[in-house]
């Protein structure tokens, strides 16, 4: 029986009236469980509230109804010990080296010289960065910046990963190996991970299970088990199932995706 | 040296010769103005006889007091209102309007208030600095991306600490043009109000060479707060330079 590690309890999120007058009901009610050590992934039309439902499990953001519980604890306002986030968006610090923005974290929580030494080798080598350690991450590309983000987060040895996107920006190629790193991350760590993204092949490659979102108010439609062994990397897209489980996805967003493009159109 | 350093070093050195001439030619008066060959050379001649060194040191205290206050208080007090935007609502049009007052016009109200010592020199390089600095930094603020924010979140960082780790360096580049302009403003505010109240100082003697015709003291200090406020200037856009190569694309 596996442990539950994240709880959300009829959650929702309703933003305050603002210029429109009106609020706006953004997400929920959600009831979800996420198991210690599962990759689970969040896919769900444009604009159904992926992200704020990522907010809320990272305590950026309040629910407005429901609660949210990490390791048996209430998350209330605060990120709780132990997460780490990995936005879409790039989050390095253009100040700071490639090595001085892994070692960031790590310095903040005043870990000792030679331990600090240790985990941020480790983490230039495992995410291929060693090369850079001393440039700024105006000089990289886009994939290797975010590599330094999930790295900055990782060297933290968080035991639940939140990753918003983290390769939106990327092509299709380096998203697929990046994918092989991240599940060789996710299997050296032995963290939760849960993912957000738009991408149905990605969730599908990526994850052990697979929460559909529906249009706003995003609730979740249905949890789709891809039953991928953990050793997996990127080559079972080539896999009949993964086709399957692609074409399921596709099955249940699709009438979402229309309604949430439909309401758009309607609004514009 | 890039292309436009050299055109702009070019253009200094055309306009310095051009003066040189006009003055051996005479078309310009030696009482009206020394050959800048000449300034240099008496500048020299000041510098090794050592006095002016209690003005100058006199003033450039001053400066580097008003300039120092004025980029801690403004730099305090825009992160202070950063995120309030009523207050911001409010004071920014005055902002906008503040250069429009002349900080001079207060001097006699400085000087029963505050007599004729450094305090109300100092308080007018401050006052014209100040503002310069509250609006770079409020304009780099603006500019700390919201993920940086949320980042600063999940360190579970205070307001103070976010400020200081995080978003303060995010917008370096606009504080150190801050910077920038509160050491110009600062060396404006000071210099001119020892032109008007003070006893002391460089202002004070450009001043007193000026009411007795002494060229050979007024021009040479005139060129010395060229050198150095063009000095502190340039190696605050050199430091602004790295900075923003940094961070710039390649």
């Amino acid at each position: 029986m596996s442990e539950t590690h994240v709880v959300l309890r009829d959650v929702t999120r309703v933003y305050p009236a603002g210029a429109l007058g009106r609020d706006v009901h953004a997400l929920g009610p959600i009831t979800l469980h996420l198991n210690k050590g599962e990759f689970f992934a969040v896919v769900g039309p444009s604009g159904c509230g992926k992200s704020t439902l990522l907010d809320l499990i990272a305590g950026l953001a309040p629910a407005s109804a429901g609660t949210v519980e990490f390791e048996g604890r209430r998350i209330a306002g605060e990120v709780p010990d132990g997460v780490g986030v990995v936005f879409q968006e790039d989050a390095s610090f253009p100040w700071l080296t490639v090595a001085d923005n892994i070692a960031f974290g790590l310095r903040e929580a005043h870990v000792d010289a030679s331990e600090l030494r240790n985990r941020l080798n480790h983490a230039l080598d495992l995410m291929g960065l060693r090369d850079f350690a001393n440039a700024y991450p105006a000089q990289l590309s886009g994939g290797m910046r975010q590599r330094v983000c999930i790295a900055r987060t990782l060297v933290l040895r968080p035991r639940l990963i939140l990753l918003d996107e983290p390769f939106g920006a990327l092509d299709q190629q380096t998203r697929l190996l990046m994918g092989d790193e991240l599940l060789r991350l996710w299997r050296d760590t032995g963290a939760t991970v849960l993912l957000i993204t738009h991408a149905l092949d990605e969730a599908a490659m990526l994850a052990d299970r697979i929460g559909v979102m529906s249009s706003r108010p995003g609730r979740i439609l249905e949890i789709v088990e891809t039953r991928w062994p953990r050793d997996r990397d990127s080559q079972i897209v080539s896999e009949p199932s993964f086709g399957e489980i692609t074409g399921r996805l596709w099955r249940l967003l699709r009438g979402e995706s229309l309604k949430a493009l439909g309401k758009s159109a309607g609004q514009s | 040296m890039s292309r436009a350093t050299s055109y702009r070093l070019l253009l200094v050195a055309a306009s310095v010769l051009l003066l040189e001439c006009l003055c051996r030619a005479g078309v310009i008066d030696h009482l009206t103005m020394q050959p800048p060959s000449e300034m240099a050379r008496d500048l020299v001649v000041l510098l090794a006889s050592g006095s002016m060194n209690r003005a100058m040191l006199k003033t450039l205290t001053n400066v580097v007091i008003a300039a120092a206050l004025a980029v801690a208080f403004g730099i305090a007090f825009a992160v202070a209102i950063h995120g309030y935007r009523a207050a911001r609502q409010g004071l920014e049009p005055l902002f906008a309007t503040y250069y429009a007052i002349p900080v001079y016009a207060f001097y006699p109200m400085f000087i029963i208030l505050f007599g004729l010592g450094d305090l109300p020199q100092i308080l007018i390089g401050f006052m014209l600095a100040v503002v310069a600095v509250i609006v770079s930094t409020l304009n780099g603020l603006d500019r700390v991306s919201r993920v940086l924010m949320k980042t600063a979140r999940i360190y579970r960082f205070g307001s103070v600490k976010t400020a200081l780790t995080i978003t303060l360096l995010s917008a370096a580049p606009y504080l150190l043009t801050g910077v920038k302009l509160a050491v110009a403003y600062a060396f404006i505010g000071v210099i001119g109000a020892e032109f008007i109240m003070s006893r002391t100082g460089i202002g004070y003697e450009i001043s007193f060479a000026y009411n007795n015709f002494d060229n050979k003291i007024m021009y040479p200090l005139i060129l010395l707060i060229l050198i150095v406020s063009v000095a502190v200037n340039s190696a605050l856009s050199q430091w602004e330079q790295v900075l923003m190569r940094r961070r710039s694309k390649s």
